[in-house]
């Protein structure tokens, strides 16, 4: 792993720093943190696939999905008859000691960090063998596919959805739960951050990137790009597995279309901070999560209904008039941050040229 | 399971006719996502918008006291000045790049629309009853509504109307000039621009005239626009693009397919089958072209 830089170590120290401050100093809004911290690891990871290896997904929110309702189920069913738990809505005949609660989520989350990995392994050679906007929408159909089947499976209650096992009563109250949430996403950011940008510097991104450039001249070069776009998808799916299992937990109820499997917005969330932000770089889709969650946040609340129409026209406006995201503004702009030196007389002599 | 429909030659005679009326329909609006595919190189995920779109104009036309009927020759105009549009708005921003940026910003302007129909339009399912009858066959045994009669027939003679002024007319002369090569196309006078925003209204009118066939056939909701997109794509990928002929076979064998599953798996399960359908047909077009070391393109 390269060091860090000196001024890369003060920016990292000082979010580190506001982060650990925050949910004591911003106490009303530690789940909107939290969040906003989920937002960022399901952005970085979605930009490993979509960003760094070309192969734009719809489909990261089936691992997601997974994720949520295997740590939920097994939370439950560690200790408890599943099928029963969701029939009697739950919380109210089974209640959680605080040693169950905790060693339950562990064992869920788990579940919910491995399994979306095999999901991943097994149809990833088949479905990463598409390419470019098949592969789009491809996956577009197995996230609502997803869906509509978690809704049709009684024992995780079909289309009524399940509850996540409350809070131990004994520890505390609700700024208890908030505080462990809020570390548990935490630890998930610090994990995610450390492994990716890990990642970023080692041969894998290269041959991602060189999947992205070019495929066929990727393979001619004798890299098996089939390997590797399996292993990228695979490292994707096993984040967004455990921030599928942390979002349930947090929000407390699961319902197939609408939180578990909501292509039409976790879904085109993660693609859509990534691109505001900038693909392929390593800050980009933080700072695009950021942005996009403050935005959200502050704003959501004053379109009352009109959500999805904002939403919509998010969307059009960010693709269209930004498609390079905030990243990619700013090497244009000023390419000398990047570390990459800018010949002036080359620059005129291509200005004149145009 | 439910076997019966096998079992009954009734049912399973029922079942295909139902089926390749249905397809005709499903290859009309299939048709318009293969001429913009093709003229245009965008995947329009905001088709089966424009259908329901569509489909409203008939309803209204419905609930004033009009025959929806008359929303076949009413919804095309209107839904092609929709189209032109959203093409000055949008798509002719995204003509040109990477296909991705497509069908993401036709992804927000589905998610759009379908907002907006929810907002103006309501969000009950609703029905505009043609009070065409039924037509009986084989000793009553099979029932066939004659709207589904008409929408088959309205969606044939549609694409026969639209194959010939392809070929004859100017603009159609225009329009395929444009598919082959935009830029020699261009160089020889062809205003592209009008081009590509008459190949988008012309394509939201056959959604429209395909909208209307859906209020008096189906039901409308705002919110049900997607399958009908993923139907056409999938009817578009095993045709191959410009291949008319497949697009009507392939329509009428993915409307006997979904009628057999509705039989067999039940209702509830119909969407799930057109999308894991769409992932299966796809993964097979994979591995039989990975034999030749290809892939899709």
């Amino acid at each position: 792993m390269y060091a860090f830089t000196k001024k890369e170590l003060y920016i990292c120290g000082a979010i580190l720093l506001f982060l650990l401050v925050a949910p004591f100093v911003f106490a009303n809004f530690k789940l909107q943190l939290a969040f906003m911290l989920i937002l960022i690891v399901l952005a970085m990871t979605w930009n490993i696939q979509g960003g760094e290896m070309g192969y734009n997904s719809f489909g990261n929110i089936m691992f997601f999905g997974v994720g949520m309702y295997l740590c939920v189920s097994m939370q439950i069913g560690v200790y408890f008859p599943l099928a029963e738990w969701t029939e009697s809505g739950g919380e109210k005949t089974f209640v959680h000691e605080p040693d169950q609660y905790f060693k339950g989520l562990g064992i869920g989350l788990m579940f919910a960090a491995l399994v979306p990995p095999i999901i991943a392994g097994l149809i990833g050679y088949g479905i990463l063998g598409l390419r470019g906007h098949y592969f789009a929408i491809c996956t577009l159909g197995i996230g609502i596919a997803s869906g509509e089947l978690a809704g049709g499976i009684e024992l995780i209650g079909a289309g009524q959805g399940m509850t996540a096992p409350p809070f131990p009563k004994g520890l505390g109250d609700l700024e208890a739960r908030g505080q462990f949430l809020y570390f548990l996403c935490f630890a998930l950011l610090i994990m995610t951050f450390t492994f990716i940008r890990w990642l970023y510097t080692t041969k894998f991104r290269l041959v991602l990137n060189a999947i992205r450039d070019n495929e066929d001249k990727a393979e001619a070069m004798g890299i098996e790009t089939m390997r590797y776009k399996i292993t990228g998808w695979m490292i994707s799916a096993f984040f967004c597995g455990l921030a599928g299992g942390l979002v349930g937990t947090m929000v407390g109820y699961i319902e197939p279309v609408e939180v578990a499997f909501d292509g039409r917005e976790m879904g085109v969330f993660m693609v859509l901070m990534t691109i505001l932000g900038g693909k392929g770089t390593l800050w980009g889709p933080i700072i695009g999560a950021v942005g996009f969650h403050i935005f959200k946040e502050s704003f959501w609340t004053l379109f009352l209904g009109w959500q999805y129409v904002a939403l919509g026209v998010l969307i059009i406006v960010i693709v269209v008039y930004f498609p390079e995201g905030l990243m990619g503004y700013l090497r244009e702009k000023k390419p000398e941050w990047f570390g990459e030196v800018v010949d002036d007389k080359d620059r005129k002599a291509q200005i004149s040229l145009d | 399971m439910d076997f019966l429909v096998f079992q009954i030659p009734a049912l399973t005679a029922q079942a295909i006719l139902d089926g390749v009326l249905l397809g005709i329909l499903f290859a009309l609006i299939a048709y318009g996502m293969a001429l913009q595919w093709g003229v245009m190189n965008i995947i329009n995920i905001a088709q089966g918008e424009l259908v329901i779109m569509g489909g409203y104009i008939a309803y209204f036309m419905y609930q004033a006291g009009i025959h929806p009927a008359w929303g076949i020759f009413v919804s095309p105009v209107i839904m092609f000045f929709v189209g032109v549009i959203i093409y000055k708005l949008v798509i002719n921003k995204v003509v040109d790049r990477d296909m991705f940026i497509s069908i993401l910003a036709t992804f927000g302007i589905s998610i759009l629309m379908m907002q907006l129909m929810n907002f103006g339009f309501g969000s009950d399912v609703v029905v505009a009853q043609s009070d065409f009858g039924t037509t009986m066959l084989f000793n009553n045994s099979v029932t066939l509504p004659n709207s589904k009669i008409f929408s088959a027939v309205v969606s044939i003679l549609c694409a026969i109307v639209l194959t010939i002024y392809m070929k004859k007319s100017k603009l159609g002369r225009a329009i395929r000039a444009t598919a082959q090569n935009a830029r020699a196309a261009k160089i020889l006078g062809v205003d592209t621009e009008k081009v590509y925003a008459s190949t988008f209204g012309i394509n939201a009118a056959l959604c429209g005239v395909a909208g209307a066939l859906v209020a008096i056939t189906f039901t409308l909701h705002p919110y049900v626009g997607l399958p009908y997109t993923v139907r056409s794509f999938m009817i578009v990928i095993v045709a191959g693009l410009g291949n008319l002929p497949g697009v009507a076979i392939s329509g009428m064998s993915l409307g006997v397919f979904e009628e057999f599953a509705d039989y067999l798996l039940g209702t509830e399960f119909r969407i799930a089958t057109v999308f894991f359908l769409l992932v299966l047909i796809l993964l097979y077009r994979r591995f039989k072209l990975a034999k030749k070391r290809e892939y899709l393109k």
